[in-house]
């Protein structure tokens, strides 16, 4: 199988791959700029728990760490991933994008059952608007999370049934800016949510 | 070999691994001392901000490969004016509504 | 839960005579649209040639023309407003309160969301790629994407005057008024989820330019031999990508409070109101910017082409645009100087208003000093040009003076402040794109518009605008507050009088408008631009033939230097005939843009209405048609040299007939006065 590196590419279809690259770029910085307003608007409003709870009341450590763990481990099963691209195995493509699907679910499925349960207990974002703004901030992340998720099976029908060519290839890496940034916006989560919330 | 195309440059594995170890580092020290409480408040704070700048840098250098050498300048520079402007959005929003909020509670 | 949500017959406009014929007037304007189409047998062409096109330069057509109609809407609301203020002292006037907050709500939305930023759209859509030598924008696709959800968030715009009844909360929403609490209802629903859409759209519509005017140049054209009208449209797209995402949070979040129960912006449970104010206004100012950058590029091309001279102070006029575009990130705080922000922050905010002036005022420098020892031809584009120096320069004052917060104190909430951003924003930002419109048509439509009609236009306009705003600075200094729907205050009925006679002369300018635009279709042979270049312009776009084939250019131009089109011309190389064409590659029509700017229509109405089945029908749709898109790789065909051939043999056998450009009287004139002026 050929390595992507010998790929064949025409010098204007480079030239394309190159225009979607910056403007994949700057998508990302516009929605940096949303989790920005986001976080904005979380540091404005965790003080007016209004009565009810408290950052203290609702997070759980041992959860946000479980979380982290899976989608940092996520962020190098990819990485895994995009290796095997360049090295044209189709095979371990697959499958290390399978692996990171699994743990971006599992991360889901934490966030989902935490979202379920804070509910449950009569936290939820109607509460207060400390809660709107949890469950906003956070919530924008597991939806960008969640997306992510469809894009990696629809890239993995690709490869599965179009291989690793050029085009498929330049949309895997753009996958890639896509899941390591969301991986930058849970660190900047836990930092400025779940761990001073719990201190 | 590394030549300016879109379609993806050769990955090697190093860089994926050195950055999950630091980032494990990073993450494993803040969460620690927010779970034993070890470090008074002030200083903890002060410790999740900086290991949290160190993991980002970590990230954009190792998982998004952005480094001064091949990342195309135009990226950098759409980079550095994001975050120019988060830090003015940011700090000015916090800036407008702590100072409004200090004028309301007196 | 009703498969019809919250829409209940009741919705439906028969409960006064103003809604119904509101709505009537909406819904034959779209029932005529369609019968024409019929009746010219034209709904294969409309179909297949401009519902489907990825074409540039249909794009920015379709864009101008949903600018138009939404300018005449804008306009009788506003025209509505006049006459009920004029009538309106001590008694009720025609319009019921409600009626009234509507009509202004609904001004300042179309205003802004649908008549400016579409022409600005559409501008740049059509100019852009041709004065940077391009064949095409960067994403086509994409573009076709952002033309069809605005025109969704339009539509929802026109459905709202015809089921259920439209915002009463103005264009800016604030809460708490515009909550749940205080205003329940579609209303602003409606505006939340048309702004939200259309921003989406707009935000897309920025990466693909600035991916455009940074990857796309043709050979030699350097960022700093770019015309000034692409700068703009540069910076314009800087602003969009980072300012539009704080409105999307900012509606998103009073969408959530409204339909879902949050708390963000709520009187109780720890809500922040102002939080709402200063994410809505992290976005409005630079939106200021956004619209009347581009109106400035395109003054910026009009003066020089007509004084027949190179623009004086390029790079001035470049980094002035760049500090605006910079600095318009940190004022947004003087929109509500009256917040109760502490000393230490109004001043702060009120100084930066204050140095932004300069870049400004540098900018009108370089336009009076570019005019100075020209030939100046006063065409209409020219003669809004020069109205809008003048005009602009006194509301540019008054702007001054209320970045100061102890005057904005006085006064923030009267007229005062709708004649200066109206002072604003009508010279600023429509008179640029009317320029832009009579200036560019040629090269849309392949003819003139009509020159008379257009100098009658312009005037009408422009006295129309004093007559009608210079009053309301009086009334603002009497303390007259906006959006009064009646008022027992005898003595401010004479001005507003006097600004309903201001409105009835711009009505006069739109309909000058509107004859121009028939006359000129009606006499488009006596007017016919053969030669693609009929004001001896400057920039590439006038090297295209008009209208400009699908590929634009044949043959990539090469650029030397600043104002290339010129230098081309002076270097004698214009018009050469290459020996042989080669095969270009296009992208392929598709619907697929379509389908998402309806399904995205679709979703807006259903959620409005709380379909919620519909919503998630309507998203499927757009995601699969995304993942169905996305993984097509054969979106582009080659159009053969052959076919080229055929398209550009047409365009010189075109040339050779053309007559000798009226506007290059002197062929040795190569625009520079013999000696700089002694200072």
């Amino acid at each position: 199988m050929t390595s992507v590196a010998d790929m064949t590419v025409s010098p204007r279809d480079v030239e394309r791959y190159e225009e979607k690259d910056f403007g994949f770029w700057l998508y990302l910085m516009s929605d940096a700029v949303i989790f920005a307003c986001l976080f904005a608007t979380y540091l404005v409003m965790v003080g007016n728990a209004a009565g009810g709870p408290t950052p203290k009341d609702v997070f759980e450590l041992d959860r946000a760490a479980a979380e982290t763990a899976l989608l940092l481990l996520s962020s190098a099963t990819f990485g895994i991933a995009a290796v095997a691209l360049s090295a044209g195995e189709r095979g371990k493509v697959l499958l290390w994008l399978a692996v990171t699907f699994l743990l971006g679910a599992g991360f889901i499925y934490l966030e989902i059952d935490e979202f379920a349960g804070m509910i449950a207990e009569g936290a939820g974002p109607q509460r207060s608007g400390f809660l709107s703004a949890f469950f906003t901030l956070v919530g924008t992340h597991g939806l960008h999370v969640t997306v992510g998720l469809c894009w990696i099976l629809v890239m993995m029908g690709q490869v599965y049934f179009k291989g690793i060519t050029a085009p498929v290839a330049s949309r895997l890496m753009r996958l890639g800016l896509f899941w390591h940034f969301l991986d930058i916006i849970w660190v900047l989560i836990f930092s400025v949510v779940y761990l001073p919330g719990l201190l | 070999m590394e030549v300016k195309s879109g379609i993806p440059i050769e990955r090697t594995l190093k860089p994926y691994l050195i950055g999950l170890a630091l980032a494990v580092v990073l993450t494993a020290i803040p969460f620690g001392l927010v779970a034993t409480g070890a470090l008074p408040r002030q200083a903890t704070l002060i410790i999740i901000a900086v290991f949290a700048v160190a993991q980002i840098i970590v990230h954009l250098t190792f998982f998004l490969h952005i480094d001064f050498k091949t990342t195309p300048r135009e990226n950098l520079v759409a980079l550095a004016f994001a975050l120019v402007l988060i830090f003015i959005m940011v700090g000015g929003s916090l800036w407008i509504m702590f100072d409004l909020y200090h004028r309301m509670m007196v | 839960m009703d498969i019809f949500g919250r829409l209940t017959l009741e919705s439906l406009p028969f409960y006064s005579a103003v809604a119904a014929s509101g709505a009537a007037v909406t819904v034959l304007g779209g029932l005529a649209v369609a019968g024409a189409i019929t009746y010219f047998g034209a709904w294969r062409m409309v179909m297949t040639q401009w519902l489907s096109s990825v074409d540039h330069k249909k794009i920015g057509i379709i864009y101008i023309m949903l600018a138009l109609v939404m300018l005449v809407r804008g306009f009788v609301d506003a025209a509505m407003m006049r006459s009920q203020q004029a009538m309106a002292y001590n008694n009720e006037g025609y319009l019921p309160p409600d009626h009234f907050d509507q009509i202004f709500s609904s001004h300042g939305t179309i205003m802004i969301f649908f008549m400016a930023m579409p022409f600005l759209s559409g501008l740049a859509n059509l100019i852009v790629p041709q004065q940077i030598g391009s064949r095409d924008v960067a994403f086509p696709f994409m573009n076709s994407v952002s033309l069809w959800l605005t025109t969704a968030g339009a539509g929802l715009m026109l459905i709202s005057l015809v089921v259920g009844k439209f915002s009463t909360a103005g264009w800016t929403a604030y809460p708490p008024y515009s909550g749940v609490q205080y205003t329940p209802g579609v209303g602003v629903d409606y505006w939340l989820w048309m702004v939200f859409i259309s921003g989406f759209a707009t935000t897309m519509s920025g990466i693909n330019f600035l991916v455009t005017i940074f990857k796309c140049r043709a050979p030699g054209m350097t960022m700093f031999r770019l015309p000034l009208f692409t700068w703009t449209i540069f910076i314009a797209s800087v602003l969009i990508i980072f300012a539009f995402p704080a409105l999307t949070v900012a509606c998103a979040m009073l969408i959530l409070d409204r339909n879902f129960g949050f708390h963000f912006f709520t009187n109780e449970l720890g809500g922040n109101m102002m939080n709402y104010i200063n994410l809505f206004w992290l976005w409005g100012h630079p939106e200021v910017y956004i619209l009347i950058l581009p109106a400035f590029g395109v003054f910026s091309e009009v003066v020089s082409t007509f004084s027949q001279k190179r623009l004086f102070g390029y790079i001035s006029l470049v980094c002035a645009t760049i500090a605006i575009g910079f600095l318009s990130f940190t004022v947004w705080l003087h929109h509500f100087f009256t917040m109760g922000s502490s000393a230490k922050v109004n001043s702060f905010f009120g100084t930066m208003t204050a140095i932004i002036s300069v870049p400004t005022g540098v900018k009108v420098f370089d336009w009076l000093l570019t005019m100075y020892r020209g030939r100046i031809i006063f065409k209409p584009p020219m003669l809004f040009t020069i109205g809008f120096l003048v005009t602009f320069v006194i509301g540019g004052l008054s702007g001054v003076l209320l970045a100061l917060p102890p005057v904005d104190y006085m006064m923030h909430n009267t007229t005062f402040l709708v004649a200066h951003f109206h002072n604003m924003i009508i010279p600023g930002v429509l008179f640029g794109y009317l320029a832009g419109y009579m200036y560019w048509f040629p090269k849309a439509f392949g003819f003139k518009l009509n020159e008379k009609w257009g100098t009658r236009s312009f005037w009408c306009w422009i006295i129309g605008f004093y007559v009608a705003f210079m009053p309301l600075y009086v009334l603002g200094m009497l303390g007259f507050p906006r959006r009064m729907e009646h008022y027992e205050i005898a003595a401010w009925q004479p001005h507003l009088i006097v600004a309903w006679v201001g409105a009835v002369i711009i009505l006069l300018g739109m309909i000058c408008l509107a004859v121009q635009l028939i006359v000129s279709i009606r006499e488009r042979n006596e007017a016919l631009d053969l030669s693609g270049d009929p004001w001896n312009g400057r920039s590439l776009e006038w090297a295209t033939s008009s209208p400009a084939a699908p590929y634009n250019f044949a043959v990539l131009p090469k650029v030397e230097a600043r104002d290339a089109w010129w230098d081309i011309k002076r270097r004698g190389v214009a018009y050469e005939r290459p020996l042989e064409y080669e095969d270009i590659v296009m992208p392929k029509s598709t619907y697929a843009g379509v389908v998402i700017g309806v399904a995205g229509g679709v979703f807006g109405f259903a959620a409005i209405w709380w379909m919620w089945w519909l919503a998630l029908l309507a998203l499927a749709v757009i995601a699969g048609t995304i993942i169905y898109r996305a993984s097509d790789d054969d979106d582009e065909f080659v159009m053969t040299a052959s076919e080229v051939k055929a398209i550009e043999d047409a365009r010189f056998e075109k040339l050779a007939k053309a007559p000798k450009n009226e506007m290059a009287d002197d062929p040795g004139y190569a625009g520079e006065p013999a000696a700089e002026p002694a200072t």
